[in-house]
C-alpha cells in the first residue's frame, strides 16, 4: 500500500508547487507552531470519514446488533420484544415453509450458479477467438445483466412464459407442449434460473477480460508439445483463469442468495405456486412485514449471515487448492 | 440499497488491456470466421429476443400479446400507452416516474459525496485506526443486507420517517454502500502520490488536496459510481417497497407491480408498455455510457 503521506518527500519541494495558491510555502518553512502533522491527519481523516462512521455505525453494526438480539425475542413491532432464547431457531426446523425455501435457494444458487458461469465462460472463450470486432456483441450480452433483477424483466418474463406465451406457444409448435411455465411448480424453477443465466454478460465480461491476460506463448508452448483444444482447456485456460473463476464464483453465489425483486413479481408477491418461488428473502419479507415476526426474521437473517459467512471462509480456505495466483509466469 | 451483485461494475475505469498485438495461435480460416460469426449472432438473437419481444408485444392489443407466435403486431397499436398516461388509481404515471427520479439524482449526489470523502480518507489520509475500519468496509461488501432491513426499518419507524424518501436517501448520503467507497479508494489509489505531496508542502491541507486534485482526477470513477448510482436506484424494488405506503409516493416499480397485480387481462398490454417505458431511462444511458460500463466491469476482476 501506498497510501500514506511519506515524510521524506519534504525534500522534493519544487515538484508541482506552481499550483500552490496563496499558502505558500514560506509559511510552513517559517515553522509556526500549529497542530503537528500526525494530529491534523488525523483530524482530517476522521472529518472525512465522519458520513462513512455514522453510515457504519448507525445503519450497519448497530442494526447488525440490534437484529442479532431480536433474533432471540418475539416481536412485532409494536409490544416490547419478549426473550424467548433459541426458540425462534428451533421453530425454523420444524417448518415446512422455511424448510422449503432453504431448499429452493439452495437449489437456485448451487445449479443456477455453475450454469450461468458455464455460459458467461463458453461465450467469453468465442469473443476471445478474435480480437477484432467483438465490441458490439460484449455490449449486447451485458445488457440483460443492467436490467435483469428489475421489475419491469420480471413482469416480461412472466409474460413470455405464461401459457399461451411466446415460449409455451413456441415449444408447442415443435411439438412440446408443457403449458405454462408460470402456474406449474416444476417449472418455475427452470424458469428463474433461465432469468439468470439470460445475465451472464457481466461475469462473461469479466471472464473476457482475464482471457486476454493469458500469454499467447502458454498456447504456443502447448501447440509444440502436441496438446489438443480439450487439453489447452483443462491445462492452460482453465488455471490461468482461476483468480477470476473464483471472484466471478463468490460474487454469483452472494448475488444469487439475495434473488427477491422477480421472485416476488413473478408469483404476485405470494411465492407461489405451491411455495415454488418461495426463495430464502421472499419468505423473510413476508414472515417479517406481512405476519409482522420480526423476531423469527431477524433469526432467519442471522442464519443466513452465518451459513453465507461459513461458505465464503470454505471457499476462501479451500481456493489455495485450485486457485492458481501465477506468480512464475508473470 | 440491494444493489444486486450481478450487474457489478468496476474497481478501475482504467481501459482494459487493448491488445494491438494480434497472437500467432490465433491464425484462423475464413470458414471458421464465418461459423464463429453464426454462432455469435444466434446467441445474440437468443439473448436479445425478450427485449425485442417486449417492446413490439407493447404495440399488440391485449388479446393479441397472448397465443401469437408472431413477433410482429398483426393490428400495430398505441392503446397499451395511452391507457398507461391514463394512470392508476387516479395517479398519473409522470408521478412515479418524477418519484423515481428524485430518488435516483438524490442518490447520485449522495453517493458522489460521501463515498468520495470516504475514499479519500483511507486512500490519502494516515489516521489511527484506518486499517481497522477499511476492514470493516471491505467485509459489509460481503454482508447480506437481509440483517439490516428489519432494523433499519425499526429506526425509521420510530423516527416517522416511513413513507418518506428519507430511509432511502439517507442511506446514500451515508456511504453505506461499500462497493463505492471501494471502487473510489482502487481509483485514488492508483493516482500520483507525488500531486498530492507537492500540495501540502506548498501549504494545502487535505480540504484543499481534495477539491483541487483528488476529486478532478478521479473523474472517471465518479461517472462511472454515477452511472450505477443512477441504475440501482431506478431498478431498487426491496427499498421503496418497504418504506413507500402510499401510491403518491410510488417509484415506478412499485407501480409496475400495480399493474402486474391489479390489472385485469384487457391491462395486460398496459402492464407491457409501462415496463417497456420504465426501461428508456436505463436504456438511454446503456447506449450512451456502453464502452464505460462494460469497460468498467471488465477490469474489476483483475484488480479488485
Amino acid at each position: 500500500m501506498t497510501t500514506t503521506h511519506r515524510q521524506e518527500s519534504h525534500t522534493a519541494a519544487p515538484l508541482g508547487s506552481g499550483s500552490s495558491g496563496p499558502t505558500g510555502s514560506a509559511r510552513r518553512a517559517g515553522g509556526r507552531p500549529r497542530l503537528s502533522e500526525k494530529k491534523r491527519d488525523g483530524i482530517a481523516g476522521y472529518l472525512f470519514l465522519t458520513p462513512w462512521l455514522i453510515g457504519f455505525f448507525v445503519l450497519t453494526l448497530g442494526p447488525m446488533l440490534i437484529s442479532l438480539y431480536l433474533a432471540f425475542t418475539k416481536y412485532n413491532l409494536f409490544t416490547a420484544p419478549e426473550f424467548i432464547g433459541l426458540d425462534n431457531f428451533t421453530r425454523m426446523f420444524n417448518d415446512p415453509q422455511f424448510m422449503q425455501s432453504v431448499q429452493i435457494t439452495l437449489t437456485y444458487v448451487l445449479v443456477g450458479t455453475p450454469i450461468k458461469l458455464a455460459a458467461a465462460l463458453g461465450v467469453a472463450m468465442l469473443l476471445n477467438y478474435r480480437s477484432r470486432g467483438t465490441g458490439f456483441f460484449r455490449s449486447a450480452f451485458y445488457a440483460p445483466s443492467l436490467i435483469g433483477a428489475s421489475v419491469s424483466v420480471a413482469i416480461v418474463w412472466r409474460a413470455m412464459f405464461n401459457s399461451d406465451g411466446p415460449v409455451d406457444t413456441g415449444l408447442n409448435v415443435l411439438g412440446i407442449d408443457v403449458g405454462g411455465w408460470v402456474g406449474n411448480p416444476a417449472l418455475v424453477m427452470p424458469m428463474m434460473i433461465l432469468l439468470a443465466v439470460w445475465q451472464f454478460g457481466a461475469p462473461m465480461v469479466i471472464f473476457l477480460a482475464g482471457l486476454k491476460q493469458i500469454p499467447g506463448e502458454l498456447y504456443e508452448a502447448a501447440d509444440v508439445d502436441g496438446a489438443g483444444s480439450w487439453r489447452k482447456f483443462r491445462s492452460v485456460t482453465l488455471p490461468m483463469l482461476s483468480p477470476v473463476i473464483f471472484f466471478n464464483l463468490l460474487l454469483e453465489m452472494i448475488g444469487a442468495f439475495q434473488i427477491f425483486a422477480s421472485a416476488f413479481i413473478i408469483s404476485s408477491g405470494t411465492g407461489g405456486p405451491a411455495g415454488s418461488t418461495n426463495f430464502y428473502t421472499v419468505y423473510l419479507y413476508q414472515r417479517a412485514f406481512g405476519d409482522l415476526q420480526m423476531g423469527y426474521a431477524s433469526a432467519m437473517a442471522w442464519l443466513l449471515l452465518v451459513v453465507v459467512g461459513i461458505a465464503a471462509f470454505v471457499l476462501f480456505r479451500t481456493s489455495k487448492f485450485w486457485v492458481h495466483y501465477g506468480g512464475d509466469l508473470k | 440499497m440491494t444493489a444486486t451483485q450481478t450487474e457489478l461494475a468496476p474497481v478501475l475505469p482504467v481501459e482494459a488491456a487493448k491488445h494491438t498485438r494480434k497472437p500467432v495461435w490465433k491464425k484462423r480460416s475464413t470458414w471458421g470466421t464465418v461459423i464463429w460469426a453464426a454462432v455469435l449472432i444466434v446467441i445474440v438473437a437468443v439473448v436479445l429476443y425478450p427485449l425485442l419481444w417486449m417492446v413490439l408485444a407493447s404495440f399488440k392489443p391485449s388479446a393479441e400479446i397472448n397465443g401469437n407466435v408472431s413477433l410482429l403486431p398483426e393490428q400495430p397499436t398505441i392503446q397499451n400507452y395511452v391507457k398507461v398516461l391514463q394512470g392508476i388509481g387516479g395517479i398519473p404515471v409522470v408521478t412515479f416516474f418524477l418519484n423515481s427520479l428524485i430518488l435516483a439524482v438524490g442518490s447520485v449526489i449522495g453517493v458522489v459525496i460521501s463515498s468520495s470523502m470516504a475514499a479519500y480518507a483511507f486512500a490519502r489520509v494516515r489516521f489511527a485506526g484506518s486499517k481497522l475500519f477499511f476492514g470493516m468496509m471491505i467485509a459489509t461488501l460481503l454482508l447480506p443486507f437481509h440483517v439490516l432491513i428489519i432494523p433499519q426499518y425499526i429506526i425509521f419507524q420510530r423516527l416517522g420517517l416511513i413513507d418518506t424518501f428519507v430511509p432511502l436517501l439517507v442511506v446514500k448520503f451515508l456511504a453505506t454502500e461499500a462497493f463505492f467507497v471501494f471502487l473510489m479508494v482502487q481509483f485514488i489509489r492508483n493516482l500520483p502520490m507525488e500531486l498530492d505531496e507537492a500540495a501540502r508542502i506548498d501549504g494545502a491541507g487535505h480540504p484543499r488536496v481534495f477539491f483541487s486534485i483528488t476529486l478532478p482526477l478521479i473523474k472517471p470513477a465518479l461517472v462511472t459510481s454515477s452511472i450505477f448510482a443512477f441504475i440501482w436506484s431506478w431498478n431498487d424494488f426491496l427499498g421503496p417497497l418497504l418504506y413507500l405506503n402510499s401510491p403518491s409516493n410510488y417509484t415506478l416499480p412499485l407501480a409496475l407491480r400495480l399493474y402486474n397485480d391489479q390489472s385485469s387481462v384487457s391491462d395486460y398490454g398496459a402492464t407491457i408498455a409501462i415496463s417497456v417505458l420504465a426501461l428508456i431511462p436505463i436504456a438511454l444511458f446503456f447506449f450512451i455510457f456502453q464502452r464505460f460500463l462494460v469497460e468498467g466491469v471488465a477490469t474489476q476482476g483483475l484488480k479488485g
